[in-house]
């Protein structure tokens, strides 16, 4: 069978990807966006592994709210995208700074 | 090498090649379907772990909704993502330096004996007869039934604010006001005027000529 370690050494490989993917499309928000759903594939990739190796099905049921905290955070963000470029006719991150943050 | 383990690094190849072209990908629209390939092969290597439902509702929900909504905005967006993409591989240094190091300091800590088939032995198949979504179901709706509500309350927050967000009035548009249909009176709109003399008006006809 597979051990757990390989489960979570591809979470981990997983993640960083992801960690790149946010250096490297710095400027564009919508591949920053996606880079995120990468991470949260690869925490819910160590949770099911978990879930399965320890016989307790509550990881699973983490990985479902995750999913769903997931789902709302790709539509509030994806909406604000929208709104941006309707205002900024641009979607990249140095332009956002309205704020002076 | 048995089939699991086979099954397991193919999916595994398969899935860090679909995100490593998802970051590096010249058009969005591509890296959203690496993306979902991405995921439909998170979704197999979940089944290999026994979580059925969870793997249905990963391609239900993420390539039915929510990478179709990703689509949807890319190719509803005009962005010249040339412009986006320069400077781009400047960051690969850092990037892959940064990426590379987390990547070797999680699969120290999380690749070690410790989480090896010695520690911690699978369990196994799952019992015959067994169903996962049925154990899965008796959680949310008896341990789990207020995060579960919670969850629900989320969902409907995202639904609000994604519109409140996007609704956008035009001024050109016309809009009815209801209140202001109902509160209309015979007095406001209707207006009996006394009928003119006869001879009034072809004077004042004979006037505008």
């Amino acid at each position: 069978m597979i051990p757990l370690n390989h489960y979570l050494v591809l979470g981990a490989v997983l993640f960083a990807i992801a960690v790149a993917g946010i250096f490297l499309n710095r400027k564009n928000l919508i591949v920053i966006l996606m880079a995120i759903e990468l991470m949260l594939l690869a925490v819910n990739m160590n949770f099911v592994a978990f879930s399965h190796f320890r016989a307790d099905p509550a990881g699973q049921v983490f990985v479902f709210f995750i999913l769903t905290v997931a789902a709302a955070e790709s539509a509030i963000g994806l909406a604000i995208l929208v709104t941006l470029f309707r205002n900024l006719r641009s979607i990249n991150v140095d332009d956002l700074g309205s704020l002076k943050g | 090498m048995n089939l699991p383990l086979a099954a397991f690094y193919v999916c595994a190849a398969i899935l860090v090649l679909a995100a490593l072209r998802v970051i590096t990908a010249r058009n969005p629209v591509h890296a959203a379907l690496w993306l979902v390939l991405a995921f439909f092969t998170a979704a197999a290597l979940w089944l290999l772990l026994y979580a059925e439902f969870l793997a249905v509702t990963l391609v239900l929900v993420y390539v039915g909704a929510v990478m179709v909504l990703f689509l949807f905005v890319v190719m509803m967006l005009d962005i010249s993502f040339d412009k986006l993409r320069e400077g781009m591989w400047r960051y690969l240094p850092l990037a892959g330096g940064v990426g590379l190091l987390m990547a070797l300091e999680m699969a120290l800590v999380v690749g070690s004996r410790e989480f090896g088939p010695q520690a911690a032995p699978s369990p196994g198949a799952p019992p015959a007869g067994h169903s996962n979504t049925k154990e899965l179901g008796r959680l949310i709706y008896t341990d789990y039934v207020f995060p579960f509500e919670l969850a629900a309350v989320v969902l409907l927050v995202a639904i609000v604010a994604a519109i409140a967000l996007t609704l956008r009035r035009r001024k050109q548009t016309r809009y009815q006001d209801p209140s202001m249909q109902l509160a209309a009176t015979k007095a406001g709109r209707l207006k009996i005027v006394k009928d003119a003399p006869a001879g009034a008006g072809r004077a004042a006809e004979g006037n505008a000529e």
